[in-house]
């Protein structure tokens, strides 16, 4: 077996050992109980009212995309809290030094551990997503326009994030990169709102300074997006919020995602190559 | 380019180290005969485990040259010859002794086959068959570096570093670990060991490399000449700062306290020229005592007096 497989296998095997995934999947089923609450007493509300069922779709939908909107919080905090710790840690605690002297290229090591927490990430978010849905539907019958691109964005968010953690993990302490990481998620996240209110303020200065965050760490977009892409076509003209879009990311904007991810992974493999250990 | 001989395990020149203001490894000059135990030797701070790094690739030399078993150092290929236990080893907690010594012979690029029959070898060498099915999360300090043993030893290297290796272990594991090297020599591997323990570096090497500030001081070959090496007491009177300037030709580290003359030789032989010239150079002497030293006195000698590192 390749060493970079090795390597993938051990991370992922390590991190489905960690408590934080457990307690994160616990967390996800707890959020999923209270959503089928919701969405129950909310058709039950409903049956008592004559509403058109055409508006009685979009709200059903739209409580349909909170419940993927935590899921994919959920996935991005448990993304940065598992990974923050695999190079930090291991190069402060001397674990490393066991693998690196291996016939194995450094390169192969980073990147066989990013795919194991892929592996990872990938698996919590189909598991989460799809008890959301499957909720949704067998309470209300409402499905997602387009779940498996929302998916996929919110997988591909979750490893933008994951190559941020890997980045400044080749530099500094678990603690540091837990906090570098954490705070530039703040800023996706003011960023996104930024974008939002931009939908309606005529500020230039909102406006700029909305994409500038958007830029620095293109993480919400990407979630603003999925949403797009899973939301009913009407949806973002009810209400503004992160679950609906004003403002929608461009494709440009999701091209500029991928250049972010594969610059940023690029620096954390040519620094994880040139430093001591 | 350097050349290599296929006699060397080892070949370092000029390697240095330089982390910010701070010097780790001034200027290391070595070679490693293949199929030796080689002991490396020098106070805390000396550049020990930085020298054994660069060596492993896991540090970048500032400058200087280095070849492992004729391969650049830093080269991926040739690790797969290669064993490593760093000091204090320490791995997932998870792993069962099979587990952990299976991994890093896949690492190695060791067959499935090859590994059920190894593994269970390799910890029957380092006493932990009774614990093979156990996680390391239980085991002892002495038992963490038994594994971690098991796993630099699994692949049949051809040059194994031991960075500390006794250290945790206590006197049945240490004479396992000098049993483990010996088999590994005769086998026809090359140890690479940085120990603090002089008297086990005595009793297990062939060759040691003394190293300070960064630099290699001295070399010797346990295995011949070096139980030559003498001090030697000079009982006389009127020796003078010329006299014992003289003497550098045949000593080393000279003292003269009221009429003891204190020095070392390498050898007996040079002891008739000596006297020879302290006469000449008008001292009076009356007896000459001489006393073999032991290596931890070459130590002390060569390193000077302890400067609270």
């Amino acid at each position: 077996m390749k060493p970079i497989w090795i390597m993938a296998g051990l991370t992922l095997r390590e991190a489905a050992r960690r408590k934080i995934l457990w307690t994160a999947l616990l967390a996800g089923a707890l959020l999923l109980a209270v959503f089928a609450v919701a969405m129950r007493l909310q058709v039950a509300e409903f049956q008592g009212r004559a509403m058109s069922p055409f508006v009685r779709y979009q709200v059903e939908a739209g409580m349909l995309m909170i419940g993927l909107y935590t899921c994919d919080l959920l996935a991005v905090v448990l993304t940065i809290l598992t990974s923050i710790d695999t190079l930090a840690g291991e190069i402060s605690s001397g674990t490393i030094h066991a693998i690196a002297t291996k016939p194995i290229a450094r390169w192969q090591i980073l990147l066989g551990k990013f795919l194991g927490f892929v592996g990872m990430i990938s698996t919590y978010v189909v598991v989460t997503f799809y008890a959301t849905i499957g909720v949704a539907y067998a309470t209300t019958g409402v499905l997602p326009q387009h779940p498996v691109r929302g998916l996929l964005l919110v997988i591909f968010e979750c490893m933008v994030a994951l190559s941020l953690t890997f980045m400044f993990g080749t530099w500094f302490s678990t603690l540091t990169n837990g906090v570098l990481v954490l705070g530039l998620q703040g800023v996706a996240f003011m960023g996104g709102w930024l974008e939002q209110v931009s939908g309606f303020s005529q500020s230039v200065h909102i406006v700029t300074l909305g994409i500038v965050s958007s830029l620095v760490m293109p993480g919400e977009s990407l979630w603003r997006r999925a949403a797009y892409e899973m939301q009913t076509p009407l949806a973002g003209s009810l209400s503004f919020s992160p679950f609906a879009n004003v403002s929608i990311p461009s494709l440009t904007a999701l091209a500029y995602a991928g250049l972010y991810f594969a610059v940023v992974l690029t620096v954390a493999v040519y620094h994880f190559n040139r430093r001591d250990l | 380019m350097m050349t290599t001989s296929p006699d060397f395990a080892i070949e370092t020149h000029g390697l240095r180290k330089v982390f910010g203001p701070q010097v780790a490894v001034r200027n290391l000059s070595l070679t490693v005969p293949r199929g030796e135990i080689f002991g490396f030797l020098g106070p805390n701070g000396a550049g020990k485990s930085t020298s054994i790094k660069m060596l492993l690739g896991l540090v970048r030399p500032t400058a200087g040259r280095a070849q492992v078993l004729g391969a650049p150092v830093g080269d991926v290929a040739v690790r797969r010859h290669i064993g490593f236990l760093p000091e204090d080893f320490r791995f997932y907690e998870w792993l069962t002794a099979t587990e952990l010594v299976g991994l890093h012979g896949r690492l190695c690029g060791m067959t499935p086959a090859r590994l059920r029959s190894r593994v269970p070898e390799v910890l029957d060498q380092v006493g932990l068959t009774p614990h093979r099915r156990r996680t390391l999360r239980g085991f002892s300090k002495g038992m963490l570096q038994r594994i971690g043993l098991a796993q630099a030893l699994v692949h049949e290297p051809d040059l194994i570093f031991l960075d500390e290796p006794t250290s945790g272990l206590d006197p049945m594991g240490r004479r396992m670990v000098r049993d483990i090297l010996r088999a590994e020599r005769d086998r026809g591997a090359t140890v690479f060991l940085n120990s603090h323990l002089l008297s086990e570096i005595e009793v297990t090497c062939d060759r040691v490399a003394f190293i300070k500030d960064g630099e290699v001081v001295a070399t010797r070959d346990l295995g011949t000449g070096w139980q030559d090496e003498t001090r030697v007491v000079v009982h006389a009177h009127g020796v003078s700062a010329d006299a014992i300037a003289g003497l550098a030709p045949w000593a080393s580290s000279p003292r003269l306290d009221g009429d003891h003359l204190q020095f070392t030789v390498a050898s007996d032989q040079v002891l008739p020229h000596v006297v020879r010239h302290l006469v000449a150079a008008g001292a009076d002497v009356f007896g000459v005592n001489r006393e073999r030293m032991s290596l931890e006195e070459v130590f002390v000698t060569l390193m000077g007096e302890d400067r609270g590192l």
